[in-house]
């Protein structure tokens, strides 16, 4: 381990006894924007554990990254209790996945997971300092990923910060190219050596693992997101025949969830979305089903016969009904473009 | 087991084959002393005069060092003139998990040509994480004419290449166990190196072996060894394949199957089925590769006098496993993959109320989008279920403090408790308060625990806990946890049995390493890595304290006073003269 990792640790662990004197200093600050949040879960969010961690980590080099602007990131989720609020599409995109990271509890962030691009100003000057200390070398990145990801644990709850993962989860994503598939656990390995499974498991186990995930006639994993909901899921778009059997199965994953109008009907294979079936949906339902496609774009499920869909979904996404607001026109503008 | 190293230090310069007297009291006493299996028990009778140290030392067949540079073959083989048999230890067991550089040493090479001098009716070599080439290989098969059994567990540095070389001269095999290695494997015609003269085979284990093998070799060969009782084959052996073989073998007491999922006919299926209830033997089944719950009921008829079951290769879901245990009453032993999720466990507990052990692996320890695995819920299910649990290893992804509380109140006669969750420093999921509690209740209850590895977010209190209770530790696992210096200290000074502490990422430092000075020798060794010892703090221990080797091994491109990795342990061979030039001895 090189130097930068050590201090890197020395910081991150020497905050242990200062995480509490500042528990006390900056609770009453943190508490009452978070209560709601914490309120949601029964877990309780240690948000300035999170902070001085956030400080003290150093995801780039050292000194390449200053804690004031961790702290408004930090500062700009705190301030709002819905993450959803005020962000276009591309950083929600980020929100999501953050938001799932933020839960996550094993250690190990993929960069296979992470489909989409890095985009978003605050990004840069992340990834400047991460791409830096990447080319030192995966273990120390590996590490500092690793040592970013130790104050994760104690957020249990996406509602609130998904923002402190962040910036664990960028710099992940420029430690190694984002690819689709699941690639050997090597890939995936941010700490050398943890958990401590000999390697002729690890092997096996992804050898089963690529084996699955190669089988492509077999089955189509998407990860299924919903706002507001605390970890993510997987369906198999394979084992549904059409919408109606998809948003069922959502529907019971996920039981707050309706898609409104894709679910009553099964949509016709080539209408466009009309403006009356969009207001429908939109007014109808708490919530709405979009999906992301090979594109990268944001769609609204139901619209593209249902081979078409498997086809071009990479990701689905249970989005509350007022975010996809903006989604609309776009989507008919693809229709358009398809009739 | 240790204490006989360290008497090798002290008379060392006493061994003198002329000094066996030739009075009938001792080998009288040879005679009584050669019914002495246990280490611990050769040990303190070796202490006891100077006759009963020579009896000792004529009488002994085999010997266990458990780590190779603590000794050299040259001294062992003075000391003990009659070996037969040998268990021998390498690297640092974090070696396992990729944190010991390749080439670090621990060859076997050095000690065969000793043994081939000293040793020449050698009988059994059991090897764990040393390197062995497929020359040392060669070199044992000719050298010893009456070889019977080799052990090979973490191994590295051979190819199946040299397996053909064991099979091809080896006459009197009657044991070849290859587990778990970093084996070249070149492909499954080693197998078929077996002459049909050869019919001394008990013991086969290539399962961990990824090559197809000659199903034909092998049927003939499982055949005409009758004597054969562990089988243990690939995941090439199909179950018809199996079938074919275990209808030749029905004395078999362990069977590893191979791949468990073949499209079977009706008939196949009941010819398996059949086959399996005449295997009454077997008591220990593994394999079960890609098992599916269709062809489970198969094991049934096997399942009702199973005490060992390892489904740790077989991603089983909650309700397969269910069904399979509920005819597994005898089970003392269960490893198993978190697939099986809580659900799963909690049929173990209300199946198996004689299990012992229990081992639950992670399918998919760095997968983080799929959220499955076993909880805290799983492993309470299990206690309640199993009051005679001693021995668990669990991968899981939250745990709390109470929930091992319940589960030591209800099992307290752990032996060893090794619980990895497997995030870094992840509090009580619940209360989001250090694990500390967890781990104090573990060694406030448990008076018998030997074994211990931690886990999660953990301050100096764990260590201050285990330092005053846990009396009887001799091995401790710590990673990303600790405070300060005072964590280590606590456990250096407060575990007297304390043989083996291996620790990496702690912010323990050189205060916490000299602490140790007066402690070191009596232990098998101390590892530490990704810690803030510095050379300084190392080289200090080594000066101080002669008589063990205190070896650090730096990276690349790392501080020239930070110490990475550092490895310290007793030795009556001196500093290693066959370090890489990464590793120091200081």
């Amino acid at each position: 381990m090189s130097t930068p990792l050590e201090h890197d640790y020395i910081g991150l662990t020497e905050t242990s006894p200062m995480e509490r004197s500042s528990e006390k200093i900056s609770s009453s600050s943190s508490s009452s924007s978070t209560h709601s949040i914490e309120d949601k879960a029964n877990k309780t969010t240690n948000n300035t554990t999170l902070n001085l961690k956030e400080t003290e980590l150093r995801l780039g080099l050292p000194g390449s990254q200053s804690p004031e602007r961790k702290v408004s990131l930090f500062g700009k989720d705190l301030e709002s209790n819905d993450k959803n609020s005020g962000f276009s599409v591309s950083p929600l995109k980020n929100l999501v996945s953050g938001a799932k990271r933020g839960f996550s509890d094993a250690i190990d962030a993929s960069n296979g997971k992470w489909v989409f691009p890095m985009n978003g100003k605050s990004d840069v000057e992340l990834a400047k300092g991460a791409g830096l200390a990447s080319s030192r070398g995966c273990l120390e990145s590996k590490n500092n990923s690793q040592q970013a990801k130790v104050s994760i644990p104690a957020m249990k709850e996406v509602g609130g910060l998904p923002q402190s993962p962040k910036p664990v989860q960028d710099k992940k994503n420029l430690v190694s190219p984002p690819n689709e598939h699941a690639s050997a656990p090597a890939a995936k390995a941010q700490v050398v050596g943890w958990p401590p499974i000999r390697s002729f498991r690890k092997n096996t186990m992804a050898s089963n693992l690529a084996k699955n995930s190669d089988d492509a006639a077999g089955c189509l994993y998407v990860k299924v997101s919903m706002d507001g909901a605390p970890y993510l899921r997987k369906v198999d778009l394979k084992t549904y025949k059409n919408y109606t059997e998809l948003s069922s199965a959502l529907e019971k994953m996920f039981s707050c969830f309706t898609i409104g109008q894709c679910s009553s009907h099964g949509l016709p294979v080539r209408d466009g979305l009309t403006e009356s079936r969009l207001m429908d949906l939109l007014h109808g339902s708490e919530y709405v089903l979009t999906y992301e496609d090979k594109d990268g774009d944001w769609m609204l499920v139901g619209d593209v016969p249902w081979e078409m869909f498997t086809d071009s979904c990479r990701r689905l996404r249970i989005m509350k009904g007022s975010e996809a607001i903006g989604l609309a026109p776009r989507a008919m503008e693809k229709c358009k473009n398809q009739t | 087991m240790e204490s006989s190293e360290v008497n090798m230090s002290r008379d060392s310069s006493e061994l003198d084959e002329s000094a066996r007297g030739s009075s009938s009291p001792d080998l009288a006493l040879e005679r009584v002393l050669s019914l002495l299996k246990s280490h611990r028990d050769r040990s303190s009778v070796s202490l006891v005069c100077k006759d009963w140290y020579n009896a000792e030392r004529w009488s002994r067949t085999h010997v266990f060092i458990g780590n190779c540079y603590s000794v050299s073959p040259e001294i062992v083989a003075r000391r003990f003139p009659k070996i037969r048999s040998v268990t021998l230890k390498g690297k640092p067991r974090f070696s396992d998990f990729n944190l010991v550089p390749q080439n670090w040493g621990a060859d076997i090479h050095p000690w065969l040509v000793v043994f081939a001098a000293k040793y020449p009716f050698l009988e059994e070599l059991r090897l764990k994480r040393m390197t062995i080439s497929d020359e040392s290989l060669e070199f044992l098969a000719v050298s010893f004419p009456n070889f019977k059994a080799l052990s090979l567990l973490s191994c590295d540095g051979f190819s199946t290449d040299g397996l053909a070389i064991i099979a091809t001269h080896c006459k009197n095999l009657t044991e070849l166990d290859i587990q778990e290695n970093g084996i070249d494997d070149k492909g499954g015609s080693w197998l078929s190196c077996f002459p049909e003269s050869f019919t001394s085979l008990e013991a086969l284990n290539f399962a961990n072996l990824t090559s197809d093998i000659n199903f034909d070799a092998l049927e003939r060969l499982v055949g005409r060894c009758k004597s054969m009782r562990v089988l243990k084959v690939n995941r090439s052996i199909s179950l018809e394949q199996l079938q074919r073989l275990l209808v030749n073998a029905l004395q078999l007491a362990e069977l590893g199957t191979g791949s468990f999922s073949q499209e079977l006919t009706f008939r196949q299926y009941e010819e398996l089925e059949s086959t399996l209830s005449s295997s009454k033997n077997i008591h220990t089944l593994s394999g079960l590769w890609e098992a599916k719950g269709l062809h489970l009921p198969a094991l049934y008829p096997v399942c009702t006098h199973l005490t060992f079951l390892s489904l740790s290769y077989a991603p089983l879901q909650s309700g397969e496993l269910a069904k399979l245990l509920a005819h597994c009453p005898q089970l003392r032993r269960l490893w198993v993959l978190d697939t099986v999720e809580d659900e799963g466990l909690e049929a173990v507990g209300s199946s198996c109320p004689l299990l012992e052990e229990l081992r639950v692996f992670p399918a998919d320890p760095f997968d983080e989008d799929i959220i499955h695995g076993v909880t805290e819920a799983g492993f309470v299910a299990v206690s309640y279920g199993c009051p005679r649990l001693h021995y668990v290893l669990y991968f899981c992804r939250q745990m709390t403090n109470a929930a091992v509380a319940t589960i030591v109140q209800n099992c307290p006669d752990f032996t060893h408790f090794r619980l990895c969750i497997m995030d870094p420093g992840q509090p009580d999921y619940l209360t989001n308060e250090p694990m500390d509690e967890a781990f104090g209740a573990v060694v406030k209850t448990c008076t018998k625990l030997q074994r211990l590895s931690v886990s999660g977010l953990l301050t100096d209190l764990t260590f201050e806990y285990i330092g005053r209770y846990a009396k009887n530790l001799e091995t401790l696992s710590v990673a990303f946890a600790g405070s300060s210096d005072w964590g280590m200290q606590c456990v250096l000074t407060g575990c007297p049995k304390l043989r083996k502490l291996e620790i990496r990422d702690c912010p323990f430092g050189n205060a916490a390493l000299l602490s140790g000075l007066d402690k070191y020798e009596s232990m098998r060794s101390l590892w530490m890595s990704a810690c803030h010892v510095t050379m300084d703090g190392c080289r200090q221990l080594a000066r101080e304290m002669p008589r063990l080797n205190v070896e650090v091994m730096k990276e690349d491109g790392s501080d020239d006073s930070e110490a990475d990795k550092v490895y310290v342990y007793r030795s009556i061979a001196g500093p290693r003269r066959d370090a890489p030039p990464f590793v120091l001895t200081l």
